[in-house]
């Protein structure tokens, strides 16, 4: 499938971002060097304006998925930059961050573990708040699917506002994980979700423009 | 692999432990399997996919199709190891752009479940990725979908079977691989 550009506005995707680490131990890279793999990776996301609604230009990462070579390219980068690490749990936002976790888990050798909306977990969760434009929705996760002193990365496909990945963030921190760092393929930093994210670092791939 | 106790790959007990049982979940009388425990467990999740990607590797298959939302768990490291596309099966209003749908059965009332149209094209060849087999539904409308956009739909690929519900029956004849019964 091909990208969907709309005519007389700015192309939906710019190119890399390749955010440098202040976390010695994960390596860092230089702003200016862009890894030959993401103009692929940035070409074969598709851009669906006006969804969910009206003015939001969606950043669709099924045409990704559907590229066989891009999305292994993408599963590369992050185990690349995560293997050898001391990262233990790779935890993955539902439902889309289910898509990009495991494949990092298993290549690195940490657990996965879901983080949902309510509800879809059996058995004990805790669960942490988070803002929506209009109210609030909830994250949970397994009581006892992390310890205290693991190491973690959260993983989704994209991050907009940085209220889910807060949210993750705080739930970890909770029971006494730290996380290494929040890493995404797509963001949207005119929405300034790095913002929220606090101390913790963002690695992401591909920037756009179209928020 | 599919429940022949005599053929049972040496890592299937370790896959079989790892899964743990929550009762009365979402309701009461249900037992429900849950498959996190086994994502916990970096050797036990890898040998579930080890299992399912020998398997399928050298079968020219170039969709693997998951259902949402544990499918999304299991499907895409098959996908990546054999080289197929991954494709998701979604609730409704999730995917965006042109989709088509297939309703199926629930207990009370229906369901959809949603793929993107193109993301399949005729004469793809394409296995349908869950983590469990209850009644068949899903599963039956998973392959509907395929099939009415001309793809092959070589097998249904599950972690977890409920024999009891008798799925294996509805799935219009596609056989089912699981590693592990629950009854």
């Amino acid at each position: 499938m091909t990208t969907i550009d709309q005519e007389n506005k700015k192309p939906p995707r710019s190119e890399l971002a390749v955010a440098a680490s202040l976390d010695s131990e994960i390596m860092a890279t230089k702003e200016d060097v862009q890894d030959p793999r993401i103009p692929k990776i940035a070409s074969s996301i598709r851009v669906i304006p006006d969804f969910p609604k009206p003015g939001i230009m969606f950043q669709d990462i099924t045409t990704l998925l559907l590229d066989t070579e891009a999305f292994k390219d993408t599963i590369d980068i992050f185990v690349e930059r995560y293997k050898g690490k001391g990262i233990s749990v790779v935890a993955g936002v539902e439902a889309r961050g289910f898509i990009f976790g495991p494949p990092i888990a298993l290549a690195i050798g940490a657990k996965f573990v879901p983080m949902r909306k309510p509800k879809k977990l059996p058995g004990k969760v805790i669960s942490e708040e988070y803002s929506l434009e209009y109210g609030t929705d909830k994250i949970e996760m397994h009581v006892g699917a992390v310890e205290p002193g693991e190491r973690a990365i959260i993983i989704d496909d994209l991050i907009a506002t940085g209220g889910t990945l807060a949210a993750a963030i705080r739930l970890l921190e909770r029971v006494g994980v730290t996380i290494a760092e929040c890493a995404c393929v797509i963001e949207l930093p005119v929405l300034k979700g790095r913002e929220k994210l606090g101390e913790t670092p963002l690695f992401i791939l591909v920037t756009s423009d179209a928020a | 692999m599919s429940g022949n106790k005599e053929e049972e790959d040496p890592r299937i007990n370790g896959i079989k432990t790892r899964i743990r049982v929550v009762p009365d979940f979402p309701k009461k009388g249900i037992m429900f399997q849950d498959i996190t425990t086994v994502l916990l467990d970096p050797k036990a999740f890898k040998d579930t996919i080890d299992l399912f990607v020998e398997r399928y590797r050298n079968k020219n298959i170039s969709v693997v199709a998951g259902i949402e939302a544990r499918g999304f768990l299991f499907g895409p490291p098959i996908a990546l190891a054999i080289g197929a596309k991954f494709v998701p099966l979604r609730k409704p209003k999730k995917l965006p752009g042109e989709t088509i749908f297939e309703e199926y059965e629930l207990e009370y009332g229906n369901d959809r479940l949603e793929m993107h149209v193109g993301a399949v094209e005729a004469g793809d060849r394409a296995l349908v990725v869950d983590d469990l087999i209850a009644t068949g539904g899903t599963l039956c409308a998973a392959i509907k979908l395929l099939e009415r956009v001309g793809a092959e739909v070589v097998e249904c690929a599950c972690v977890i079977e409920l024999p009891e519900l008798q799925g294996r029956q509805r799935l219009k004849g596609k056989p089912l691989c699981m590693l592990v019964e629950y009854r």
